[in-house]
């Protein structure tokens, strides 16, 4: 599987994502630059987190018009997989590749700290192979990351099970107290409709070896492994 | 042309920012304010011929980046003649 970690100016989690990608996970992956077009040669773009462009205007809002980011359009209707965190998932919503947006957190602090996340979709390509109420362990680091979603809109993302992962307690209890930035339903990650796109505001790379305090991130990587075995994918290349 | 924008959160969306400015202004003693709303102000100098033009690119400006429609509302004023603060 190969995979691509796009760089912005400003962009933080690229170098981590890359180690966690080629020494962790040990696929082939590649720097992509943002003024990029050429994605032909990949199976996965990764938008890490960061602060692209200063997140001027609004977080994720430049980068979200950029030239890899529109070339994103088609790499995704070819079926392409596209993961975004942290900033990665305000460019996402910025660029139109999934619904909702992304706003400063409720509490006006950064939050820096350890979350849970119930999965609450093992379906997608991103997940598959985990057990229902399946609760998984990453950090987040972001001060915009309340997501927001008109009720129409939220109506839609959960009737068609695009809701992936939510805060909730280490058991599993999706709960106010749980909710780090008033995220609307404590929602940390959703898919579009076609599943091949996912954002989510934690971090899977910052929890991918033990060193790291744990490795719940790595479930991510190997659910998408096992979809491109699956559907043919890795015989194709 | 000189075109001034105003991006505002939709009416409805909590506003943090603006509810942490009216806490701090109770501080100061204005308890007399009912509520508090934190926008944009753009200012673009954009070559155009007339107001009407000028508002038609920069309306399209707005839709394509300036605002964020599942968030914010936006305003155009055309301010032909008028200059913007120095520095």
């Amino acid at each position: 599987m190969r995979f691509g970690v796009v760089v912005f100016p400003g962009t933080w989690s690229d170098c981590d994502f890359h180690y966690a990608i080629s020494e962790v996970v040990r696929q082939p992956v590649r720097y992509v630059w943002h003024r990029d077009r050429d994605l032909a040669d990949l199976d996965c773009v990764v938008l890490p987190g960061g602060f692209s462009y200063g997140d001027y205007l609004r977080a994720g809002a430049v980068a979200g018009k950029s030239p890899v980011v529109e070339a994103l359009g088609d790499f995704v209707a070819r079926g392409g997989f596209v993961l975004g965190s942290c900033n990665g998932f305000q460019i996402l919503c910025e660029g139109g590749l999934l619904p909702g947006a992304l706003m400063r957190n409720e509490c006006l602090q950064y939050r820096c700290q350890s979350t849970s996340l119930l999965v609450e979709n093992v379906d997608t390509p991103f997940t598959r192979g985990m057990p229902p109420g399946q609760v998984l362990t990453m950090p987040i680091s972001h001060g915009e990351g309340k997501y927001y979603a008109d009720p129409e809109t939220l109506r839609t993302l959960k009737a068609r099970r695009q809701v992936v992962f939510r805060y909730a307690t280490t058991d599993g209890q999706v709960v106010r107290a749980a909710n780090p930035n008033g995220s609307v339903e404590n929602i940390a990650g959703v898919v579009n409709e076609g599943g091949n796109v996912l954002g989510l505001m934690p971090h899977p790379e910052r929890a991918a070896e033990t060193a790291m305090g744990g490795t719940d991130g790595l479930l991510l990587f190997q659910s998408l492994l096992g979809t491109l075995v699956e559907d043919g994918t890795f015989l194709r290349r | 042309m000189r075109v001034r924008v105003l991006v505002r959160l939709k009416p409805g969306i909590l506003d943090v920012q603006g509810a942490a400015v009216q806490r701090a202004l109770l501080g100061l003693g204005f308890g007399d304010v009912r509520e508090l709303r934190v926008g944009k102000l753009i200012e673009v100098e954009v070559e155009a011929g007339a107001a009407e033009a000028a508002r038609a690119r920069v309306d399209e400006m707005c839709r394509k980046l300036l605002a964020n429609p599942i968030l914010e509302d936006y305003t155009i004023e055309a301010v032909e003649g008028e200059r913007l603060a120095p520095h």
